[in-house]
């Protein structure tokens, strides 16, 4: 299991978070480079796009223990493959309804729209969804006690 | 349907007299009084064990998958209902069409074996349906019902008693109605509900699936060759025992996996021997589409693109969602 505490034993939050490759990517690339700070416990997967998101993947990230899963991808208009977050769009605000359907916090889960040249809005778009996240506390409705088991 | 059930019956020997078909898909009876298994019929002679009444509830399309490929062609009888899935296959060219000579036949809306036996109703000898009663004739005595009392919850809610597609249609003289009941009314009741009252409701339902995967199996819209839950690597391959995610991943994915296909044929809900409401679950995604992106009836047609095939530039965004408010 990661560590999920600081030192004086707050909470602190594992997200994950899919990045596109051409934008967000970039973007979190770019925050880096220019030291702008965003909480380490930040998971960033690359993804080709932010279509490639299958539902699945946000699922087995919450399964694995994250808390908050968050989907990144180029602006509308701006997919390198010109259409594929117009697709994710759609299957993720099914899916974001679907998991508030089941009673799941609706703040776990998140699409934001950041481009290479945005550093300064990835990190703060991170800090943002990281303090939802510690306030809604650890994820327990989505947990794998499997998971917790092998991870510890 | 005594009178619709003669009609079919002649005109599925009629079609193999003149070899317009060599198979008949049909439903023949099974075990018990209420048991009707979907089958295949080779010759005329084979069609004695033929059967057509209130409890033929069974989807046929989805054994056209594979039967439209054997040689020859195929009759089938498809209900109202089924001709939307009927379509909806056809539309992802799951099915070969020319193969296929499909009747589309009345439907006075199919009986629910529970309904029946949950009013007490013991050693069934026969069932007799006579217009809008259901007489059960048991070891103890008869006992009457109000066909409307015994329905299929899906047939409650019947998207309409007009098929989308077929090359023939056999139809009553005294068509019914049997639709009383608005599909979204229960899933407009969860929605009013906090959040931890869903998750109480949903893991107290979904803790009783017990992964027969009989909703997978029988639902038309779910034809992957490889299905995603037969992975044994996946670690979703079979029910586990201590957890709740897998529950949830389960009926979130499998739901999510018919998103924009589903015709609500109500199969799944049929099928599920935990009696588990999939269809609440179904139709929330149904009511999600019409909602943002426009009404949507899969398998109204065989060309319109699928609500999650297609996009517009002004679509919401997710942030709708978690932007509804609520403390969490
Ligand atoms: S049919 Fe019912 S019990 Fe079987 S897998 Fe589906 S929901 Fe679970
Ligand atoms: S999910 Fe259920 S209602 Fe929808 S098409 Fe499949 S079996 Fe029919
Ligand atoms: S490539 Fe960035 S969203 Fe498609």
């Amino acid at each position: 299991m990661p560590v999920k505490t600081t030192e004086n034993g707050e909470f602190k939050p594992l997200i994950v978070a899919f990045c596109c490759n051409w934008c967000s990517y970039a973007g979190a690339d770019l925050a880096g480079t220019s030291r702008l700070s965003y909480p380490a416990d930040v998971k960033i997967i690359r993804v080709p796009c932010s279509c490639r998101v299958n539902p699945l993947f946000i699922l087995r990230a919450f399964q694995r223990g994250a808390d908050g899963v968050i989907i990144c991808g180029c602006h509308p208009g701006d997919c390198h493959y010109t259409t594929g977050n117009y697709y994710a769009r759609r299957r993720m605000t099914l899916l974001f309804s679907m998991l508030d359907y089941l009673g799941i916090e609706r703040k776990r889960t998140r699409v934001e729209w950041v481009s290479a040249a945005e550093g300064v809005r990835f990190s703060e778009v991170m800090n943002d969804f990281a303090k939802h996240i510690t306030e809604l506390g650890e994820n327990k409705k989505l947990e794998d006690l499997r998971c917790k088991k092998s991870l510890d | 349907m005594q009178e619709i059930f003669g009609l079919i019956k002649e005109k599925a020997e009629k079609l193999f007299a003149d070899g317009s078909v060599n198979r008949v898909l049909g439903w023949k009876k099974g075990e018990t009084e209420y048991d009707r298994i979907p089958s295949v019929f080779e010759s005329a002679e084979e069609l004695e064990e033929f059967v057509y009444d209130g409890f033929c509830a069974a989807n046929l399309s989805k054994y056209l998958i594979r039967e439209s490929r054997e040689d020859g062609k195929i009759a089938v009888l498809l209900k109202p209902c089924d001709s939307y899935s009927f379509n909806q296959l056809v539309k992802e060219h799951r099915i070969k069409r020319d193969n296929i000579y499909a009747i589309g036949i009345d439907c006075d809306g199919k009986l629910d074996i529970d309904k029946i036996k949950a009013a007490g109703v013991k050693a069934i000898q026969s069932i007799e349906e006579n217009g809008s009663e259901v007489i059960v004739h048991t070891l103890y005595g008869d006992k009457k019902f109000n066909r409307q009392d015994v329905l299929l919850e899906r047939c409650l809610c019947c998207k309409g008693k007009d098929h989308v597609s077929g090359d023939e249609f056999i139809l009553a003289q005294n068509r019914v109605d049997t639709t009383v009941k608005d599909r979204f009314e229960d899933v407009r009741k969860l929605e009013a509900m906090t959040p931890d009252e869903r998750f109480e409701f949903w893991r107290s339902e979904l803790s009783k699936c017990i992964r027969c995967n009989a909703c997978r199996n029988v639902c038309p819209a779910c034809n992957c060759i490889k299905c995603v839950f037969d992975n044994e690597d996946s670690g979703v391959a079979a029910k586990a025992n201590v957890d709740t995610f897998e529950e949830n991943m389960f009926h979130i994915i499998r739901a999510f996996h018919v998103a924009g296909r589903c015709t609500d044929c109500g199969e799944c809900s049929r099928v599920c021997p935990q009696h588990i409401p999939l269809h609440l679950l179904n139709r929330k995604f149904i009511k999600d589409i019409d909602e943002l992106y426009g009404e949507f009836k899969a398998g109204a047609d065989t060309e319109t693109k699928g609500p999650l095939t297609d996009y517009r530039t002004g679509d919401a965004e997710p942030s709708l969602i978690s932007d509804r408010g609520g403390s969490n």
